[in-house]
Formats: structure tokens, C-alpha cells, sequence
């Protein structure tokens, strides 16, 4: 590969963001060329990664795109590449940060101009996260990510934001400190952190227990499995709506990757051995967490207690390791990448009209707001999982992997679909339905441009992935094949 | 006699003072051009150090004195430290109203002392260059005379450091008892397990040591010297004896003591691990900027402690990359703290730092950055000084040391993520000084572009350190 077209991904948002940091300015103006930066630089790098997708070639098994360079002393290289998997958690990136950026206009009122910064710079490690191929490039990119994240909570959130913001990093670096530990350990067991490389070797079976438990602690808390989950819904709810957005669609994901990336394919019979613990978390997670959803008065925070269950279903489906779980849990990222951020987009125009997310203060708004009542519809039913959207080809997929591997646990799982209708539905029936009682909602407007092309964006990849989900399936089925294979090989060579 | 030329920097320093303090009696109002002199002088000494060869080794004075890679490496640090420490308190030590001639004298005076220890190989020389450091350091934190913190910082310093002196004395007789020798290479070859003297000897000279490095439990001056002193001396606190501590440190453990590695492996890993637990917590509660980098400090200089307990090459050369990028750190943090004026005013309180994003950006970016790699967030350096450090830790399967150290940097990231917090979530106050001069935004700059942009090229230090090897 001649272009580095992967570091350019990485680094443009980077070079855009010091674009606007150089930029003198206070005046408004200004600030409408700094976003206009910010724009140009997010479009570009989501053409670049459906060109990239274009150009990717999915029945290979190898690692596409590597860039190689010497880095630390020769033993860490800065090593990136995409396969099946990254390719459309990258897009997933580059598709929801210029999202975020337009919905800038009206939900940041105060120093815009490092609210850009902050996303930029954000989408960068997002981005790096998915196509680094050594364990330390990764960690590099995952710790990295706090930071900006940190500063959004903080900077721009609500009443308690120094209370979420403290609850979010400390959570995340505390059980990010043991995958560091880990990551070390498997430079001196196995003599590099090449995960190319880690695969081909394989690590000793009597480190893996640990090793995986090490690097559980990590993901665990950023999935969130239940019970690390209690920092995410403090921090969706305080974020202002382009951090929930990019919170729920992205960084969630990063552990589900880094699940299926590291715990799978470097400790594959740990994973076996602690599938039970997994599936049992998972279904805590799917059934405890709709309950505390169905309970809350808050849009935000009912749609964050959703996510905690929809992420269950990911690492249901994703430990299960058979094909249909595997493909699902990565369909089930994307498509809740979609619909969660679609969903925060959607709370967040109502709070900016009325400044209140409690849903009680809410009621018969779809004779002011027809066309948000419509489109948050859609994505409701995608939330439910309904059939003809991304949202049911992941659900099933995960649950018929699970019926392979146990009746019990598909069984249970099963409940969530039930419930995620139940809370979904009347969440939309409160808040959409019913009478107008609060005369202050009259004057609400509705859509606005932006939002409209916003929710629309959303709306139609949701729509089309449900119907046709076929690109998606085509551009993982090699490299999940290719991950179950190896999975399999090491475990009957140690048996 | 060739082989002099090797002392070439400690002699040009020592006749430099000399005649700093002639011109300082002969010619009035000339602390100014002794300042800058100063700063020349270190200058050309730290000239005259690169040229040094790096791949031998020298024995001078009947091998009481040792020019090596590590001696080398160490005192260009220090004069580099050095001179960025004086550029950068240029303005506060007028503001101050503490520029006699006497203040860069005592300065060069103590670096003099600390190159002496630096290069050390030998009890005596060893303790004559501690005290030319120490005697300098008490009249420096005492400086200001008009201000009654800065007297009780320097007596406080100096009785408890006397003490401490007595006790690494007493150390280095018993040695000298049970090996009958003062030299370094000698020690070693004669220091058995079997004599309860020698041990006794190797405690006491590591309760000394620690001291000077204000490691847990004998910290205690620390907080309250760094706070009483004048900033300037402060920062000189902070960064430039920490590198001879650490040097003499190393020196000690793995020359004439490296045998008896097993009795002091666990001294050393119960002082790292003590400083880095007590550092991270009790500088949560803190509310003064100076008492909170003290305990930071003594936090960072338990994670140096760390890498020097696993007894490999490679745990020296990290330990000594964290110190160089402990350094950076620091000088950064208090370049920020001497921007913090307000007509003549200094500002060290914690709340001072209310909002600071508002009205000036830059120091605040600045701040942050230099914050989060105090904390050991990657992609800064910090975060790559304590990788290097775990690496050699976990080199040796040393796993409880490695995961209670990373976990009080999640303890210690608290507060300085509350400071953070502050200087950006917090409603902003009065508006400092805008103005700043060139030394100090060179220094602040330099030293945050370092730590922010470590990490596209993180070789560059390991190659210089990589030469150094002791044992």
C-alpha cells in the first residue's frame, strides 16, 4: 500500500483541529468559520472511508491497508490496518462525528470553538482505536480518548457534569490500568504486542485466565456490563447532546471490538472458560437494566439504561463465538450505533426547545411536531428491534447464536425484545401521544433543517441495513469466519 | 594528568563563584549581570560536559571520582534543569523582591555540590558534595527574609536535613568499619551479608538518601519547605536535587551495595510503594498549589523508586527517564504558577485558578496538558515515563508492585483531574497579568510541546539513556 490512507484518516481531523486552534477569533464569525472547518474536514474523512470501503477487498483475511513504522525501540511499531470488523466501526466514526458537528449550532451557546476541537480530536483516536493492530498503539488511542471526552462532559454538560465527568474517567481508567498491566505482560511472555503476530503465536494457555480478566476490567467498564454500569447514565445524562451521541454510538463500541479483537482472538480458551460468566452479566444487563429503563422519568437516562441492555445483547452474541452471534453483535453495534445516537439527537431537540428532559412535561407533541413525531417513531421500532430495521437483524441474529449454545440463556435474552417494546412504546406514547395539556409546548417549532438532515441521515442507513442487510454481512462474513477458525484451532490443539 | 580535563566543569563553576562574588562586592547594583552570568556560566559548563566522551570511563583523584556514562548524562541534566529553572524565575525573583547576588551564587553553588555527588565514588567525596548542595539549599529556602514562611521553611529544612545528614553519616562510618574502605569498588568487594554492621550501614544510608529525595516515611519536611519557600526556590527544590538524589541513589544500590541486593530490594519497593500510595492520597486534600506538587512529587519519585527495586540495567535507564521527564513536568507546572500575578501579586491557591480558561486560553492549555501527563494519560509523556517503568517492573514478574502502582496513578489522577476541573468547569475570577516575559513563555512552550509531542518520536530518549549501564 503506497498511500497511507488509514494515518491520513487518523490525522486529518487532528490537522483540522489545529486549524481552528490557530485561528484567532471571539466573534461570532469566526466561530461560523471554525465550524465550517470542522464540516469540511469530518465530510472529507467520511468520503475517504466509504472510499476505503469501496476499495476494501472482503474475502481476504489478512489485514488490509498495514502501515508499519519502527515506533519504540523496534519491540512496539506504530502497526495499523483494517479488516472486516474495523472497517465499519470506522465508518460508523467518521459517519456520526460530521453529525455532531452540525447539530453544534443550536445545543453548544459557549466556546464553540473548543467544542470542535474536542470532537475533531475525539473522532481521531475513535478512529485509531479501530484500525491500530498493536496493543499498545490501541491502549495509546483508548486512554487517549478520555481526555476530550472528559473536557466535553465537563465543559459543556449539565448541572452535575463535575460529578459525571469525574464518575467517567475514574471508571474507565481504573479498569484500564489492569489492561495496561496485561498489555506489558504479553510483551515479556510473548516477545511482541503485534496482534498480527499474537495470533499466529498464540499465548500459553496457563497466562490466559488472567490475561483476559485483565483486559475484562477494561472493556467491562467501557461496555458497560452490568454492575461497572452505573457511570453511564450519569454521564449521558449530563453531556451535552453531541458528547451522548458520540458516548452511545462510539465509544461503547470500542470495547465490543475490542472484545471480539483481543479477548477472543488473543485468549480464546479463557473465552471459553468464562463464557458462563459473560452470558450471565449479559442477561443481568439485557433483563435488570430494561426494568430500571422502564422506571425512569428521564428521556436521556432511559434511553442510556437501554443502551446498557442493548450492549448485553453485543456481548451475548459476541461470546456465544459462532458465526450468527458474532455477525449479529457487530450488527447490533452498528445499528444501536445509529439508533442511540438518532435517539439522543431526538431528546436533544426537545430539550433545547423546552429545556427539560423529564418526560411528564412532554405530551401530545405530534400535533406541533409531526414530522419529529414521525421520524422518532422510526427509530423507536428500530430500538424494539422491529423487522425491516437494523435494529431486528441484529437481535435475531444474536438470539438465534445463542439458541445454538443454549436454550436457557436465548430463552431469557428473549425478554429483553419484550421489554425494550415495553419502555420504548410507552416512552413514545408519553412523550408523543396523549393529550396537550402544558400550553408552554404550543410555541415549540418543529424541525429545523439541520436537525431534519440529521435525523434523516440516521434514518436511512437504519431503514436500508434493515431491509437489505447484505453489504454489511458480505464485508465481515470473511473475517468473522476467519476469527471462528483460529478460535477453534486453538481450542482443539489444547484439548 | 591528562585525565583533569575531565573535572573541567566542576573547577570552571567553582572559580566562576568566586568571582560572581567579587564583582557582587566591587561593584554595586550588579545582581542583574550576576544573574545573567549565571546563566552563562552554566552555559558554558554544560558546553564543555557535551564534548565529553561517551563511551569510556575515568577514574580520577585514586578512584574517588568517577566520570562515566551516568555521571555525564546526569550533570547535563542538571544543568540543563538548572538553567531553565533560573531563566524562568527571572521575573518572579524581582517581583519578589529577592535578586541579591547571593541568590544565583548559591544556586551555582549548589549545583557545584550536586555534580560533586554526581560523579561520587567514594564515601567522602560523596558527603562533602551532599553538604555543599544542603548548606546551599538551607539559605535558599530561608531567602526571603521578609516573608516568615520562608525562615521557618529553611529552619525546618535544615534541622530535619542535619538530621538526616547525621544519620547517612553515621551510615557511611559503620560501612567503613565493617569494609575498611571509602571507595566504591572496594565496598563492594568486601560488603558481606554476614556483618549485621554492614546492614545497618546500608539502612541508614538509604534513610538519608530517601530523605533527600523526600520519599515515604521521611517526607515530612517536604510539603511545608516547598510551600514556605519562594517559588523559585521551590521549582529549584522540585527538580534540580532530585537528579543527584536519584544518581547517588542508583550509585549506592548498584555499586557497592549491589550484592546485598536482596537486603535492600524490599527496603526500596516498601519506599516506593509507601510514596506512591501516601503521595497520591494525601495530596487530594490539599488546597495550596505548592504543598499539592510536593506530594505529587513525592509520588513521582516513588515510581522512580520502583524501577530501581527490580535490580536490572533497564530499570535504571527507566527510572531515569522518568526522572528527565519528571523534570519537563515540573519546570512546566511552575513556569504556570509564575504567570499567576496579578500587580506584583502571586497567586498559589487553588481556587486562584478558578476559570483560568476563560481569560487566558493558552496558559490554561498549557496547564491542562501538563496536568494530564502529571496523571500519566497517554498520549503525553507521562504516560510513557511510567510505561517504561512497569515494563521493567513486570520484566522481573514483580506484579503486586506494578498493579498498586497503577493503581494509585487512578488515586492520583483525581486530583489532578479536580485541578482541571478548576481551571475549566469553575466560573472564572479576576483576570491575571496578560503580560509574561520571553524566559518564561520559551520555558513554559518548550517544555509543553515536549511533553505533548513525546510520543511521535519516544526513541530519542531511550537512545540517550540506553548507553547508560552500571551493572
Amino acid at each position: 500500500m503506497d498511500f497511507p490512507i488509514l494515518s491520513s484518516l487518523i490525522l486529518l481531523p487532528i490537522v483540522g483541529a489545529l486549524f481552528i486552534l490557530i485561528s484567532k477569533s471571539s466573534d461570532t464569525y469566526k466561530f461560523k468559520s471554525s465550524k465550517y472547518v470542522a464540516l469540511f474536514v469530518s465530510f472529507v474523512n467520511f468520503f475517504i472511508s466509504i472510499y476505503l470501503w469501496y476499495i476494501f477487498d472482503p474475502n481476504s483475511t489478512e489485514f488490509q491497508f498495514v502501515e508499519n513504522r519502527l515506533w519504540l525501540q523496534g519491540f512496539v511499531n506504530y502497526k495499523i490496518g483494517i479488516d472486516g470488523i474495523s472497517i465499519l466501526f470506522i465508518i460508523l466514526s467518521t459517519f456520526i462525528a460530521p453529525l455532531c458537528i452540525v447539530s453544534v449550532n443550536r445545543t453548544i451557546k459557549v466556546r464553540l470553538k473548543d467544542f470542535l476541537i474536542a470532537i475533531l480530536v475525539m473522532e481521531s483516536l475513535m478512529i485509531g482505536v479501530f484500525c491500530s493492530l498493536d496493543l499498545v498503539i490501541f491502549y495509546l488511542f483508548f486512554e487517549g480518548g478520555l481526555i476530550p471526552m472528559f473536557l466535553i462532559i465537563g465543559i459543556w454538560g449539565g448541572s452535575r457534569r463535575v460529578y459525571s465527568a469525574f464518575k467517567f474517567f475514574l471508571f474507565t481508567l481504573l479498569g484500564s490500568v489492569l489492561m495496561l498491566v496485561a498489555i506489558i505482560s504479553i510483551y515479556w511472555i510473548s516477545g511482541t504486542t503485534d496482534v498480527a503476530e499474537l495470533y499466529k503465536l498464540g499465548i500459553e494457555p496457563k497466562y490466559q485466565n488472567l490475561l483476559w480478566l485483565a483486559f475484562f476490567s477494561s472493556f467491562a467498564v467501557k461496555t458497560p456490563m452490568w454492575p461497572v454500569h452505573t457511570w453511564l447514565p450519569d454521564a449521558h445524562v449530563e453531556a451535552p447532546t453531541a458528547g451522548s451521541v458520540l458516548l452511545a454510538a462510539i465509544l461503547l463500541k470500542m470495547a465490543g471490538y475490542g472484545f471480539i479483537r483481543f479477548s477472543i482472538g488473543l485468549f480464546p480458551i479463557a473465552s471459553e472458560n468464562f463464557t458462563l460468566l459473560i452470558y450471565t452479566l449479559s442477561l443481568i444487563a439485557i433483563v435488570y437494566t430494561s426494568f430500571v429503563a422502564l422506571m425512569q422519568d428521564d428521556m436521556k437516562k432511559l434511553i442510556a439504561y437501554s443502551s446498557v441492555a442493548h450492549m448485553g445483547y453485543v456481548t451475548l452474541g459476541i461470546f456465544t463465538i459462532n458465526q450468527q452471534g458474532l455477525e449479529g453483535s457487530i450488527i447490533q453495534m452498528i445499528s444501536h450505533g445509529l439508533v442511540s445516537a438518532a435517539l439522543f439527537f431526538c431528546v436533544g431537540i426537545l430539550y433545547e426547545r423546552r429545556h427539560s428532559r423529564l418526560i411528564k412535561d412532554y405530551g401530545g407533541i405530534v400535533s406541533i411536531m409531526p414530522k419529529y413525531a414521525v421520524l422518532l417513531m422510526i427509530f423507536t421500532l428500530a430500538a424494539i428491534g422491529l423487522p425491516g430495521t437494523s435494529g431486528f437483524i441484529g437481535e435475531f441474529l444474536i438470539l438465534m447464536g445463542t439458541f445454538k449454545e443454549s436454550f436457557l440463556v436465548a430463552t431469557i435474552a428473549s425478554l429483553g425484545v419484550v421489554l425494550a417494546a415495553a419502555y420504548m412504546l410507552w416512552l413514545y406514547k408519553r412523550v408523543v401521544f396523549g393529550k396537550l395539556i402544558n400550553k408552554d409546548l404550543l410555541k415549540m417549532p418543529d424541525l429545523n433543517k439541520s436537525e431534519i438532515f440529521i435525523l434523516t441521515s440516521l434514518a436511512l442507513p437504519v431503514l436500508f441495513f434493515g431491509i437489505y442487510p447484505e453489504p454489511l454481512l458480505n464485508t465481515i462474513e470473511t473475517s468473522i469466519t476467519n476469527l471462528i477458525d483460529t478460535y477453534k484451532y486453538s481450542i482443539n490443539v489444547t484439548k | 594528568m591528562n585525565n583533569l580535563n575531565f573535572i573541567y566543569p566542576e573547577i570552571f563553576i567553582s572559580l566562576s563563584i568566586l568571582f560572581l562574588l567579587i564583582i557582587g562586592v566591587f561593584k554595586k547594583k550588579s545582581s542583574d549581570l550576576v544573574f545573567t552570568l549565571s546563566v552563562v556560566i552554566l552555559l558554558i559548563a554544560l558546553g564543555i560536559l557535551i564534548k565529553f566522551p561517551s563511551d569510556k570511563e575515568f577514574f580520577l583523584f585514586s578512584d574517588s571520582y568517577k566520570i562515566d556514562q551516568l555521571s555525564t548524562f546526569m550533570k547535563i541534566v542538571t544543568l540543563i534543569s538548572g538553567i531553565f529553572v533560573l531563566i524562568s524565575s527571572y521575573k518572579y525573583i524581582k517581583l519578589a523582591k529577592i535578586i541579591d547576588i547571593e541568590y544565583p551564587v548559591l544556586i551555582l553553588a549548589s549545583i557545584l555540590g550536586m555534580l560533586v555527588m554526581i560523579s561520587s565514588y567514594d564515601l567522602i567525596v560523596f558527603y562533602v558534595g551532599l553538604e555543599l548542595q544542603t548548606l546551599s539549599l538551607y539559605v535558599l529556602a530561608a531567602f526571603d527574609k521578609n516573608q516568615r514562611n520562608s525562615s521557618e521553611a529553611g529552619l525546618k529544612y535544615f534541622v530535619l536535613s542535619a538530621l538526616s545528614s547525621g544519620l547517612l553519616l553515621y551510615g557511611c562510618s559503620l560501612i567503613y568499619g565493617f569494609t575498611g574502605s571509602t571507595n566504591f569498588a572496594l565496598i563492594s568487594e568486601n560488603i558481606f551479608s554476614s556483618d549485621y554492621g554492614n546492614i545497618f550501614g546500608i539502612v541508614f544510608i538509604l534513610v538519608g538518601l530517601s530523605f533527600k529525595i523526600s520519599v515515604v516515611p521521611f517526607h515530612m519536611w517536604a510539603p511545608d519547605v516547598y510551600e514556605g519557600s519562594p517559588t523559585s526556590v521551590t521549582l529549584f527544590f522540585a527538580v534540580v536535587p532530585k537528579v543527584a538524589a536519584l544518581t547517588v541513589f542508583i550509585r549506592f544500590l548498584y555499586v557497592p551495595f549491589f550484592s546485598l541486593i536482596e537486603q535492600w530490594q524490599s527496603i526500596i519497593i516498601f519506599l516506593s510503594l509507601a510514596s506512591m500510595i501516601f503521595g497520591a492520597i494525601s495530596a487530594i486534600g490539599q488546597k495550596n498549589l505548592k504543598r499539592l506538587i510536593a506530594f505529587s512529587s513525592i509520588g513521582h519519585m516513588g515510581y522512580a523508586l520502583a524501577a530501581l527495586s527490580v535490580g536490572t540495567n533497564s530499570g535504571i535507564q527507566s527510572s531515569i527517564i522518568y526522572l528527565c521527564i519528571y523534570l519537563v513536568m515540573n519546570i512546566g507546572f511552575f513556569c504556570c504558577l509564575f504567570m499567576l500575578k496579578r500587580e506584583n501579586i502571586f497567586f498559589y491557591n487553588l481556587e486562584d485558578l478558578a476559570g483560568l480558561s476563560k481569560n487566558h486560553p493558552v496558559i490554561s492549555l498549557c496547564l491542562l496538558i501538563i496536568l494530564f501527563s502529571l496523571a500519566g494519560i497517554p498520549p503525553t509523556a507521562g504516560f510513557f515515563a511510567k510505561f517504561y517503568i512497569f515494563i521493567s517492573v513486570i520484566e522481573e514478574s514483580m506484579y503486586f508492585l506494578a498493579i498498586i502502582g497503577l493503581l494509585s496513578t487512578v488515586i492520583s489522577a483525581f486530583y489532578y483531574l479536580k485541578i482541571i476541573k478548576i481551571i475549566y468547569f469553575d466560573r472564572p475570577k479576576e483576570q491575571y497579568d496578560k503580560e509574561n516575559d520571553l524566559g518564561l513563555k520559551i520555558s513554559l512552550a518548550l517544555s509543553t510541546l515536549l511533553i505533548l509531542l513525546y510520543f511521535i518520536y519516544p526513541d530519542s530518549l531511550i537512545n540517550l539513556v540506553s548507553k547508560i549501564s552500571i551493572i
